[in-house]
């Protein structure tokens, strides 16, 4: 199959990669920039693990040909902490044994950042259909709502305040 | 860093941000891929076959099959099975036929399709019942009528147990087979040095079985061979033995002296799962007026799919844990392991134990319930005593079950909610309890179950070195804050080096709950064996008696409060005499723990037992049998916490994984073996907005053999949960739930079926001792 070029930027730097046309966004994120941070569990939109940012909004990238984000802006995990430091929601994770494994936590990560972009204070029942297309087996999922819920007061803190 | 509730995992930072690294993020130059071939037939000779085309196709390298692959292994010493592609014969849909290497997945998927492989089929055995009718044609010629092992045991005396009982009664229990479903696929890299020696990654809970097992698949020494199991993204047994990817990926590596990369897809891990066997449980149990349990009589038949794997320990497992729990004084258990055309199965969290926790609570709520006393209560009639045998030559140490059941029946209002709720509401109890690491090694000979070395340097670095496998239950912190706590320091000035082989002395893995117990009582004795000789070596600098001791990164003294030399300070002077500091810890099970000599003994014993009590509330809508399970309580003994913030996830996440199989998992295969659900939507495991709440109780009955009084907490609450829904099931529409999972459709044919009065009663006798009949 012939490669094109696929131009877009990738948590806000520009990149040019030859794509054959079959070719997944998760696939050249990981096989062809090497950004590892998305993870494949599925390859068929049932766990969320590899869930990215395009032009803003949570796409699967196991299910996005990536011919199809031809000048768009792609956001995964590694572009998710700021100049190396863990975003609120990050640090809350940790503290609340909102991980085990980890594995599906990049996509867990970002699926809670949408959420917050557009609900800053979610119901319970927000955070868990926010968070409805990505599995987790390991947490039983308690402790990613408590997670969420505590980043929301970390962040309405004003800043210096000691939590 | 600390938490109000316990320690961050060490590396949560790389894991949230997305850095830390798994097998499938590993890249070696030059790697080539694999992909493997797979049986169409659920049973089939192999006939032929050509693989010619395949090699001709541009990018292919090598090309592998049963003929390169002749050497048999599997995890147990009884059950050398399987090969690691198929020879002479296939057994299961999907069972591996041949495998190729090539310059990229696309072009090995290709070549695949160019193999020409020839089958004649054979009779296809995919339920227990017409595996061990066969009368020829078995899966495997020394396995007659399908049978991989059966035992049977009589414990006490259960007919005289039977004789005397006011009350019987039995059932008969289904559980569907269900698997593991780490978010994290399958997969191998295979690397070779032209020297003789391999490097495998793998995503594995136990780098030294994986060793031996591809050891004795290539016919080299162990020592050839290095293990790698990386970041671990989810186990709960299903990463316990070695793989065919093991084992192909490492031959291809030799072959084309390239690494070789193995991706499996979500339904290859479907695949190749290891999941937990179909079961079939028939069980009697007689009760006393006054709630004894004078005698169990257990049948299970478990359903273990094409090949041996853990098999025998889970049907073990399924008999022996009916001892440890409660005091029984008449055990009769027969278990049959049966081969099956279907893919194999293994351990899975609660490994053997959930069909028959299941079946026992029911019944014991049942026969509770006949003789009007309440299920807490009759449940409280048959407790242990600590520090005691069971008939079944179980030695129990630390019992916080008594504990676990009062602070979970407070905590749910047992007492005004049981049968006080509104049809349609119920409320119910399970008990169940694990070992906190078998007291006995599925690998021959006398050595220690775990090695911890410890190495500490003169840039001050204290690093740990350990076998065990950190798969997310946070066990590389776990040892990190037994050292840090043995010499004054904080986790975080631990480094942990965990489970490569070529690096870290042997332990048995991350399974059978064994780590913090018995890895960390290795690395407790090692901890303690460095802070000897760091403070002999300041005792004398500073000539000072023994009354120093570690804090707080200082060494103090206990008569001179206003002394104290820093940690560093007097490692440097250690150092400086000895040069780096190396010392070691070993656990060894004590010979106690280590059960009877009967035949199947050396499986059931545990060096302790963790303990649950667990209590749901459910909500069951009569119209369409839907069933929402509102609220669990889990009190779980853990003997100490030593992390409790990852102690009340491992509670937590066990509970949730056997609410899914209570409710929604199940794998189904057609009437030719093939596999119907092999993905992560068509097998439904509970996502997040079908998650109840699971509120956590910690019980700390320190244990004294434990690492600080410590012991399991990663598999002992999974059992619980399932009796402690179908009993609230009951409580809400007085139907008993024995087959799982529990679809709205059982639900509705139940009350139906209780409605018209059609559903004899299950009880055998329910009359007095004069009467009661023992069939």
């Amino acid at each position: 199959m012939l490669s094109k070029i696929l131009r877009m930027c990738v948590n806000r730097e520009t990149c040019e990669v030859a794509v054959a046309p079959n070719r997944t966004l998760l696939e050249v994120l990981r096989e062809d920039l090497h950004l590892t941070g998305t993870k494949r569990g599925c390859d068929d939109a049932s766990c969320g693990a590899c869930t990215v940012f395009v032009d803003g909004k949570p796409q699967l990238s196991c299910i996005v040909l990536a011919l199809c984000v031809q000048e768009a802006a792609v956001n995964t995990i590694e572009g998710a902490t700021t100049d190396g430091r863990l975003s609120a929601l990050q640090e809350s994770l940790i503290n609340e044994g909102g991980l085990q494994c980890g594995y599906c936590t990049p996509g867990i990560v970002l699926a809670a950042e949408a959420l917050l972009e557009h609900t800053p204070e979610p119901s319970e029942s927000e955070i868990r259909e926010g968070l409805s297309n990505n599995l987790c087996r390991c947490t039983g999922y308690s402790r990613i709502i408590h997670a969420v819920k505590s980043a929301v007061k970390t962040k309405k803190m004003p800043a210096g305040t000691d939590s | 860093m600390s938490t109000q509730d316990g320690h961050r995992l060490l590396d949560g930072h790389e894991r949230v941000a997305g850095r830390k690294v798994y097998l499938e993020d590993v890249r070696l130059a030059g790697m080539l891929h694999a992909r493997i071939l797979r049986s169409p037939h659920a049973h089939a000779r192999i006939v032929s076959i050509d693989t010619s085309k395949a090699l001709a196709v541009p990018g292919v390298k090598a090309v592998l099959t049963g003929e390169d692959t002749p050497r048999k292994y599997g995890v147990m010493p009884v059950g050398h099975d399987e090969t690691a592609l198929a020879v002479d014969k296939v057994r299961y849909v999907g069972e591996e036929v041949a495998a190729v290497a090539a310059v990229s997945d696309e072009i090995a998927d290709a070549a695949l399709e160019k193999i020409v492989v020839e089958y004649a089929p054979l009779p296809i055995y995919l339920s227990p019942a017409s595996a061990m009718g066969a009368r020829s044609e078995w899966l495997h010629e020394d396995r007659p009528r399908n049978v991989e092992k059966e035992y049977h045991h009589v414990f006490g005396n259960p007919a005289a147990g039977f004789e005397v009982a006011d009350l019987v009664v039995e059932d008969s229990f289904f559980h569907p087979r269900v698997t593991h479903a780490a978010i994290e696929p399958h997969g191998a890299i295979g690397r070779y040095d032209g020297e003789g020696r391999y490097t495998i990654w793998t995503s594995t809970q136990t780098p030294r079985h994986v060793q031996r097992g591809v050891a004795l698949a290539l016919g080299v020494p162990a020592k050839q061979i290095r293990v790698i199991p990386c970041a671990v993204g989810g186990g709960f047994g299903g990463k316990s033995e070695t793989f065919s990817q093991d084992v192909v990926s490492a031959m291809f590596a030799r072959i084309t002296a390239k690494p070789v990369r193995m991706r499996l897809t979500r339904e290859e891990s479907f695949l190749i799962h290891r999941g937990r066997p179909e079961n079939h449980v028939h069980m009697r149990l007689g009760m006393n007026h006054d709630g004894k349990v004078t005698a169990v009589d257990c049948e299970t038949i478990q359903d273990g799919g094409a090949f041996c794997g853990y098999g025998v320990a889970t049907i073990l497992y399924s008999g022996a844990l009916l001892g440890a729990i409660y005091d029984i004084e008449n055990i009769r258990y027969d278990g049959y392991r049966i081969l099956t055309n279907k893919p194999a199965c293994g351990p899975m969290r609660g490994h053997g134990t959930i069909a028959t926790r299941h079946a026992f609570e029911t019944l014991l709520d049942r026969a509770a319930l006949e003789l009007g006393l309440d299920p807490i209560a009759a449940r409280q009639t048959n407790l242990l005593q600590p520090h005691s045998r069971t008939v079944n030559e179980l030695r129990v140490t630390s019992y916080g079950y008594p504990e676990c059941i009062e602070r979970v029946v407070e905590a749910s209002g047992w007492h005004s909610k049981r049968n006080k709720l509104p049809r349609g509401q119920g409320i119910g109890f399970g008990g169940s309890h694990y070992v906190s690491g078998a007291a006995n090694s599925i690998s021959r000979g006398k050595f220690p179950h775990s090695t911890v070395v410890l190495e500490a340097d003169r840039d001050g670095a204290v690093t740990l070195f350990t076998g065990a496998v950190e798969i997310g239950q946070g066990c590389d912190t776990a040892q990190a804050i037994i050292v840090a706590t043995a010499l004054g320091l904080e986790p975080g000035d631990i480094r942990v080096v965990s489970g490569d082989t070529g690096l870290t002395p042997t332990d048995l893995g991350s399974y059978s709950s064994r780590v913090t117990f018995m890895t960390g009582n290795a690395a407790l004795e090692a901890a303690q064996q460095l802070g000897e000789k760091i403070l002999t070596r300041a005792a004398g600098e500073l000539q000072r008696s023994s009354d120093l001791f570690f804090s707080q990164g200082k060494i103090s003294s206990r008569v001179d409060p206003s002394f104290s030399m820093p940690f560093l300070e007097a490692l440097r002077l250690a150092v400086e005499e000895e040069g780096t500091l190396v010392t070691k810890g070993s656990y060894w099970p004590p010979r106690e723990a280590q059960g009877g000599t009967f035949r199947g003994a050396g499986v059931g014993p545990g060096v302790s037992y963790s303990y649950s009590a667990q209590v749901a509330q459910v909500s069951v809508d009569t119209e369409t049998g839907e069933v929402c399970v509102e609220k669990i309580w889990a009190a779980h003994d853990c003997g100490k916490a030593i992390n409790p913030l990852a102690v009340r996830g491992q509670v937590e996440g066990s509970v949730w994984m056997g609410l899914g199989q209570a409710l929604s998992e199940e794998v189904r295969f057609s009437p030719t073996g093939l596999l119907l659900n092999g993905g992560l939507l068509e097998y439904k495991v509970p996502g997040a907005t079908d998650s109840p709440p699971v509120e956590v109780i910690l019980v700390e009955s320190g244990d004294p053999e434990g690492p600080f009084g410590a012991k399991e907490a990663g598999e002992g609450s999974l059992a619980a949960v399932i009796p402690a829904i179908t009993n609230a099931i009951y409580d809400a529409v007085n139907v008993w739930i024995t087959e799982l999972p529990v679809t709205p459709e059982k639900i509705l044919a139940a009350i139906e079926q209780d409605r018209q009065k059609k559903k004899p009663t299950q009880r055998v006798a329910a009359t007095l001792p004069s009467t009661a009949k023992v069939t």
